[in-house]
């Protein structure tokens, strides 16, 4: 008895005129925004819903190449050996973001050269009141507290920005350790996502770590000061993030680093994040909800980047978008996006 | 000789620590229940049971998708471990008394043992993979497969309870066997059966590892089998790591709906189990 | 000579001679149980043959030796080194079972020797009630209230007191293999308790009354008759109770720090073997590092099966009368 009923409720579930479903994963980075996004979107197409599961680049990347979600998401590009895999893969820059320096510690206005993050990351500075950084920072008093290193436990694209920035700044960084979604740390916790990594700080005193910039700002935590190419503090904000993108030459396929970007009013760890999808989907209705999606969120999307933390595509950027958008295809045809909301 | 004073000392003594363990033991216990509950109840209200869970940073939503899922997760999971296991089980009673019975009584003890996370790996390879999506399937085969052992284990146990002289008798006065096995020993023996079951459920309802790659997350509501689903167990895991206070108010109430739902399981089952204990004679 | 009732009993044909539907049902009940019976062996070849052969790679790209006790933890040049996983794993077990042994048998003697009998309902009630808690509600309760209890409290405590053993030394954040350890003794008691109770209830009695008889105290009865007759048994739960702590994932992920390393203090951060397999898997990119996470499954499996066979064994043998010392 107890088994018809079960089989006539999934036979109901199946048969009934279900919403169209598309599933994606992937970068912790951006959720704040694409959580808005897809929640925004599906009040203005009830019946289109987007599943989202912030589960790491690395996952993304991952479950793409496998297939076993519709979309993926990363901050870091693919590298040629993964697009090898998923030889179809475009990337469509969605937003931009920053990753920042935060920390749970009775310091106020804290800066920091480069050098001296990657010391910090490399296990060589270890108490928060190490000469070296109040040689940096005059006149703010350090407490005697230990520093405990947060970082990411899985395959991160915030991880790859960081550790980016760090090669480009630090020869010991990139020889010892590298540049990747994950990287063999030589100190550290491992907090699971962007929100793991921001609750471990929260709960630690002492903790220092990168998130991006919408969870230190979501949980009142301390942004750090960071100096950049041309020897400036730069405080992480939307105007130093999009300035990091201003002077960058964008190359067809959209991979590019904007860490140790030059410019004075540059934030030095600025990145893109990206949606994987497929230049020519093909599954129909799944195909054709991504692509109408994706016109949305360059288009209309970006206003609620700001006020989430996040800077906008850059409009040059968004001229080059739109073109890519509207060369995916859909089983062999294109989706006709010109009247489309 | 010690004297007699010492050792009565040392006999208090060992009582006294002996009951230091009763309250070692149970301290966690009530601390857990004591901050599932009020820090639970704060965030109780029928929205939490209904919505769906809120954008990244917004107040308010709810858990209920997580709710439906878990329960669509165990439906599966019992759709094809009951009849898997309680099979078994009766195959280990009746014809399990050689070689091949050995073995596979053998076997369920071994399985009995898999770590869960485990479980989800070969969930993962033999559906994820092939069926190229994460699904609800998928989460409740790995479920089954951590039902199936105890299922049959307590199966065969309480079918070999039944006495002889009620399957004997039955067979006496010209039932066949088969119909002596499925009417007459497991009637008997259903309500342990079923207290098995419950007991088995409220176990699957509480995992969480065997379900992160498998039936991944969800959402939005969600019924259908070959689709990635919400469940109260990954969403409070979630909810716990996440740095957002908001959410770690909804971990503990998706902890206290939780801990109400397997409790109430567990309950059902001792209470059918004192029924049964009463009823024979 | 052929007796008068054999006749009679060769002239009524026998009930279980079948009449043909009977038979064919007969046949077909036990065809089906059979079947269900198959399934397991089924079940466990599927399970074997998924982890092997997701491993295969692993281990025949690293070299199993190379594997099991390298500490290299690194994605990016696809190097994996299983050690601290194994480490960390072995750590917090042995810490969990340090603790939870002990206080277990102190709990089965409560309930079935020295205490009161009116407490011993709510005791065993609350130890089923422990049994029943989801993993992921305790990872929770030791996320947020005791790692902040470790790290306010005992860390700094033990470090004052003990803080010359390496054990104890480095910062206490509260996180690490302590807090790892310890959810693990409380998860792993109802097991521990409910196996030592089974066992102490198979001592035969008149080992224990003899003692008695001759003056013990019940303290002294206790020591030198029934735990000596039950140690293999005690020893056999702390087995089944080290299987289950192995093999716990979510409890031990929210609170051991996530750190592929090997550290000699209990405060530092470590892995263990589900843990890493949790955080990594859904992600882990390349075909190496999926396999290597596959391998650590495999090593997590075979140790469970190992203790679980041998917990088997030593309990069947204090149930089964095995003499061991009686007095």
């Amino acid at each position: 008895m107890k088994k018809l009923a079960l089989c006539a409720l999934l036979l109901g579930g199946w048969a009934s005129a279900s919403p169209i479903l598309v599933t994606g994963a992937g970068a912790t980075f951006p959720y704040p925004l694409y959580s808005k996004w897809f929640a925004e979107y599906n009040k203005l197409y009830p019946d289109i819903r987007f599943n989202y599961q912030s589960i790491g680049s690395g996952g993304g990347i991952q479950q793409f190449t496998n297939g076993t979600v519709d979309f993926g998401a990363s901050d870091a590009p693919m590298s040629d050996q993964e697009i090898a895999k998923v030889s179809d893969v475009v990337h469509i820059p969605t937003v931009l973001g920053a990753v920042v320096v935060t920390y749970n510690a009775p310091v106020t206005g804290l800066k920091l050269s480069a050098g001296l993050l990657a010391d910090i990351y490399l296990g060589k500075v270890t108490k928060w009141s190490d000469p070296a950084l109040a040689k940096v920072n005059p006149g703010i008093k350090f407490p005697d507290l230990p520093i405990t290193v947060v970082r990411r436990s899985d395959g991160s694209g915030t991880t790859y920005v960081f550790t980016d920035y760090l090669g480009k700044v630090s020869p010991q960084w990139k020889s010892k350790v590298g540049t990747g979604k994950s990287v063999s740390w030589p100190v550290g916790l491992g907090g699971k996502g962007n929100e793991g990594v921001t609750g471990l700080i929260k709960q630690t005193p002492g903790a220092i770590g990168y998130v991006e910039l919408a969870y230190a700002n979501q949980n009142k935590l301390p942004l750090t000061a960071l100096e950049n190419k041309s020897g400036a503090f730069v405080a992480p904000t939307i105007e130093s993030t999009s300035a990091a993108a201003a002077g960058v030459s964008m190359p067809a396929d959209y991979r590019v680093s904007l860490t140790d970007a030059p410019g004075a009013g540059a934030y030095p760890i600025a990145s893109f994040t990206y949606l994987l999808v497929h230049k020519d989907a093909k599954d129909p209705v799944k195909g054709d909800a991504i692509v109408r999606f994706l016109w949305w969120a360059v288009r209309d999307g970006q206003r609620l980047a700001p006020p989430l933390d996040y800077a906008p595509l850059p409009k040059p950027v968004i001229s080059l978008v739109e073109k890519t958008i509207q060369s995916l295809q859909v089983q062999g045809k294109p989706v006709s996006l010109a009247s489309s909301k | 000789m010690k004297s007699l004073r010492w050792r009565k000392f040392v006999d208090l003594f060992w009582t006294g620590a002996s009951g230091a363990g009763v309250v070692l033991a149970l301290v966690p216990l009530l601390s857990l229940l004591w901050l599932v509950v009020s820090q639970g109840v704060a965030n109780l209200s029928f929205s939490f049971f209904t919505n769906l869970p809120a954008p990244v940073g917004e107040p308010g939503g709810g858990v209920g998708n997580g709710i439906v899922g878990t329960l669509l997760l165990v439906a599966i999971a019992s759709a094809i471990a009951l009849p898997v296991g309680i099979g078994a089980g009766v195959f280990l009673a009746e014809k399990g008394d050689g070689r091949a019975g050995d073995v596979i009584r053998f076997v369920t003890e071994v399985l009995s043992g898999v770590p869960s996370i485990v479980v989800g790996i070969v969930a993962y390879g033999l559906v994820v993979e092939r069926m190229k999506r994460f699904s609800a399937l998928a989460g409740g085969l790995a479920l089954a497969l951590l039902m199936v052992p105890t299922l049959a284990r307590s199966t065969e146990e309480f079918v070999r309870l039944v006495p002889g002289a009620l399957r004997e008798a039955s067979l006496a006065l010209g039932v066949p066997k088969w119909k002596t096995s499925l009417r007459v020993v497991l009637r008997t023996a259903a309500a342990g059966i079923i207290t098995a079951v419950l007991l088995a459920v409220a176990r699957a309802a509480g995992e969480t590892a065997p379900l992160l790659f498998t039936s991944l997350n969800n959402q939005y509501w969600n019924l259908q089998p070959d689709q990635p689903t919400a469940s109260l167990t990954v969403q409070i895991f979630n909810y716990a790591i996440s740095p957002y206070e908001d959410w770690h108010h909804k971990a503990w109430t998706a902890a206290l709906v939780l801990l109400l739902l397997v409790g109430l399981l567990n309950m059902l089952a001792r209470i059918l189990s004192r029924n049964r204990m009463e009823g024979a004679r | 000579m052929p007796l008068p009732s054999d006749s009679v009993a060769a002239a009524r044909p026998s009930p279980l001679a079948g009449a043909g539907p009977s038979r064919f049902g007969d046949r077909a009940w036990g065809a089906g149980i059979s079947l269900f019976g198959g399934c397991i062996l089924v079940t466990a070849g599927l399970i074997l043959s998924e982890l092997g052969g997701q491993s295969l790679l692993a281990f025949r790209k690293l070299g199993v030796l190379h594997f099991l006790f390298g500490s290299d933890w690194d994605p990016v040049q696809d190097k994996f080194g299983a050690f601290p996983f194994i480490y960390g794993t072995l750590v917090t077990s042995a810490i969990a079972i340090l603790l939870a042994v002990p206080v277990s048998v102190g709990l089965a003697l409560f309930l079935s020797e020295m205490g009161p009998k009116a407490l011993r309902r709510p005791v065993a009630f609350g130890i089923e009630v422990l049994a029943a808690i989801p993993s992921v509600i305790f990872g929770l309760w030791g996320l947020f209230i005791l790692v902040p209890w470790l790290r306010s409290f005992i860390e700094p405590g033990l470090q004052a007191v003990l803080g010359f053993l390496p054990f104890f030394q480095g910062p206490p954040i509260g996180l690490g293999y302590l807090a790892a350890g310890l959810i693990l003794a409380i998860m792993i008691l109802p097991t521990v308790a409910s196996v030592t109770i089974e066992v102490l209830k198979t001592v035969p009695l008149p080992l224990k009354e003899g003692a008695l008889a001759l003056g013990a105290t019940r303290w002294e009865a206790i020591c030198m008759t029934v735990l000596p007759y039950a140690r293999p048994g005690i020893v056999g739960a702390a087995l089944l109770g080290l299987g289950r702590a192995l093999g716990e994932t979510m409890a031990v992920t929210m609170v051991i720090g996530n750190a592929p390393e090997v550290h000699a203090s209990l405060f530092a951060p470590g892995y263990s073997l589900p843990a890493v397999i949790a955080n990594e898997f859904a992600e882990a990119t390349g075909a190496v590092h999926v396999s290597a996470l596959a391998s650590l499954g495999l090593v997590l499996f075979g140790i469970t099966v190992i203790l679980n066979a041998l917990a088997q064994v030593l309990i069947r043998a204090v149930s089964q009368g095995v003499p061991r010392g009686a007095a």
